[in-house]
């Protein structure tokens, strides 16, 4: 067995590979034709169930699982592919979709099969022109050679596929306003349970899974469930694309296994090839800028779900963002959470007015007008947002300034006392 | 002016899902594309075409930040200002721009050549700094390319 295995970027590179007749040279729609010959849609999520694969969108929820707890009643099921891309130092899907389109339509296609679903939607985020020209090519592509449509591959399952567009606004990647969205509304968070697989899109028993993740069934399925978990740890199996941004020499999208040490990612002459200027990691953000800080102590914890857990933060999304030395830790903060207060769907007080709040007193201490009391209102205001808002973007807010007072509270205290920053001023132009 | 055959292109595309309301977003699109922002006569056609108030249609519009609410100039920058491409010096990219538009981000220049708007992540923060002209990407922007963008653009 190899050691390293890629199993969705190994031919991303390939001339051409975004067409269907090149993606058919490297094996594309094999899988497809494997499933609807081979397996009855049960086995396909049995089978996808004993790969372990988990949602690659950022709570890691076992994806067969998922499909199995889909409602059997006499609803029409949907599939929402989830192109919403946006949690800041994520870039893996935008990737996939430009680059290799076809992987993802066949990846729906497998999943519908499985589902007994005949209608699939994927919904791209709209700031991707490029990934949803790309995505609709293929589609259409797809549809010409009867891949998609009615009786595919000469099998009684057919199934509609149907491009669908953001129109900027991160909160529809939060599932249940993605499916607000869909139906022609504005993205408000649903309350949940019911969750989407019990009542979903238009009522309707619902998949919905990230990109990434329609992206990987295909390899399952082609593989074999044991050939893919046998890659990865014992609970967070095969690999993923991590997304390594920030302060490194090589940022990039690398596909590893998981468990790999986050030293290894940073580091390794093959991926981030270390420190811009060589300088000393000051903090990581391990999974989009939704997840907490981790020291340079922590670096090396291996990625998955489990360890980044009990090292304080979560995996999330796989955006590794790296911060060095001379950055501003307060400075960093501000503008992540400005984010937040920018993208607050305003549904809930907690979030819209919290959001507010901790930007106004970030401002202050950033720019030396901040007093110590400061620090803890923050913490406090946290403490008020999160767990009482009504969707997880209440709690991203605040993610990354209680873990980064936790850690560099004395970098808070320094910009009090002394009206400025103990580092450098503005992050310079690389 | 909404042309009669960007109205047919809604209706067909409201009888693509399983319900007409998921058509809201496409068709605000095609009205957008129509008269470049979104317009009264806009709202009016898609309300039209769904079978929806114009308020309810206009309360959808105003959630979503990619529907203009007035005329942008012909060529929009985007800068994207989050956090990864912060660390990658956004703020100089986005100061140069402004200097060299003679605007600030969010505003037009006066002869309605250029929009300059600071945004979100872009979902390209491996290649940041980054710009979308158009809603088309340019990475890895450094100040030289930034003038030489303009000077391409201009
Ligand atoms: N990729 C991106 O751009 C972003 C990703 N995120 C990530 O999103 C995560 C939060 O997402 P949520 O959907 O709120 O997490 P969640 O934990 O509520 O759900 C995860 C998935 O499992 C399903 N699920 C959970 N329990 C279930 C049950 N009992 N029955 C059926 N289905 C069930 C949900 O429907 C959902 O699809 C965060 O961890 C964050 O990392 C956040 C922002 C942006
Ligand atoms: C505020 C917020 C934004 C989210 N954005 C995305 C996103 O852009 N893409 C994504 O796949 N999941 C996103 N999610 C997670 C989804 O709600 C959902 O868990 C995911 O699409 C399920 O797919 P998976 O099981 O394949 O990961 C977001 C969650 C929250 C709370
Ligand atoms: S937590 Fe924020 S984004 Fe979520 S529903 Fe409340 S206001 Fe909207
Ligand atoms: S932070 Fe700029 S593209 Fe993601």
């Amino acid at each position: 067995m190899p050691e390293m295995e890629k199993f969705l970027t190994k031919h991303i590179d390939v001339p051409g590979i975004d067409t269907l007749d090149v993606y058919r040279q490297y094996g594309g729609y094999e899988a497809l034709a494997k499933a609807l010959r081979e397996y009855q849609p049960d086995q396909l999520i049995e089978e996808v169930k004993k790969s372990g694969l988990r949602g690659r969108g950022g709570a890691g929820f076992p994806t067969g699982m998922k499909w199995s707890f889909l409602a059997k009643n006499d609803k029409p099921r949907y599939l929402c592919c989830n192109c919403d891309e946006s949690e800041p130092g994520t870039f893996k899907d935008r990737m996939l979709m430009e680059k290799i389109p076809h992987l993802l339509v066949e990846g729906v296609l497998i999943t519908s099969y499985a589902c007994r679903i005949s209608t699939a939607f994927i919904y791209i985020r709209g700031e991707l022109a490029l990934a949803a020209r790309q995505v609709e090519r293929a589609v259409k592509e797809a549809y010409e050679a009867g891949l998609i449509g009615k009786n595919i591959l000469g099998s009684d399952f057919s199934v509609d596929i149907i491009v669908h567009r953001g129109a900027g606004a991160y909160i529809c990647g939060e599932e249940s306003a993605l499916m607000e969205s869909l139906e022609g509304k504005r993205g408000y968070p649903r309350l949940k349970p019911p969750f989407p697989a019990a009542v979903g899109l238009y009522g309707g028993p619902t998949v919905i899974n990230n990109c990434e993740t329609l992206c990987t069934v295909p390899a399952i399925i082609r593989h074999g469930a044991d050939y893919y978990a046998s890659f990865g740890t014992e609970k967070s199996k095969g690999t993923r694309i991590f997304c390594l941004s920030g302060h490194v020499k090589k940022p990039g999208n690398y596909e590893l296994p998981l468990g790999i040490p986050m030293r290894t990612l940073i580091y390794d002459e093959q991926y981030g090839g270390g420190v811009l200027g060589d300088k000393a990691v000051k903090a990581i953000i391990p999974g989009g800028s939704s997840t907490f800080f981790l020291g340079p102590d922590k670096l090396d914890t291996p990625l998955d779900y489990e360890s980044i857990a009990a090292a304080g933060s979560m995996l999330g999304s796989g955006g590794v963002i790296v911060l060095n030395e001379d950055t501003c830790i307060v400075g960093a903060i501000l503008r992540a959470v400005e984010f937040y207060r920018d993208e607050s769907c305003g549904k809930c007080t907690p979030c819209r007015e919290g959001t507010f709040w901790l930007t106004q007193i970030l401002e202050r201490l950033e720019h030396g007008e901040g007093k110590m009391k400061d620090i803890d209102l923050l913490t406090d205001i946290c403490s008020n947002i999160s767990g009482k808002s009504f969707c997880p973007l209440g709690d991203a807010a605040t993610s990354l300034i209680t873990s980064g007072v936790r850690l560099f509270r004395e970098e808070f205290e320094y910009h009090v006392k002394h009206g400025h920053c103990m580092v450098s001023s503005q992050p310079a132009l690389v | 002016m909404i042309s009669e055959q960007a109205k047919q292109r809604m209706r067909e595309l409201a009888k693509r899902y399983p319900a007409a309301r998921s058509a809201v977003l496409p068709a605000l699109y095609i009205a957008q594309e129509e008269e470049g922002y979104i317009t009264r006569e806009g709202i009016d056609a898609v309300a039209d075409v769904i079978g929806i108030t114009p308020d309810d249609v206009e309360s959808v519009a105003t959630f979503y930040t990619m529907y203009h609410k007035q005329p942008p100039g012909k060529k929009v920058i985007k800068v994207c200002t989050s956090i990864s491409c912060y660390l990658r010096g956004c703020d100089k990219l986005m100061q140069h721009l402004e200097q060299r538009l003679g605007i600030k981000a969010g505003e037009t220049t006066p002869d309605g050549n250029y929009t300059l708007q600071g945004v979100e992540c872009l979902a390209s923060c491996g290649t940041a700094p980054v710009l979308q002209v158009n809603g088309e990407f340019v990475e890895n922007v450094s100040l030289h390319d930034a003038d030489a963008l303009l000077d391409e653009l201009d």
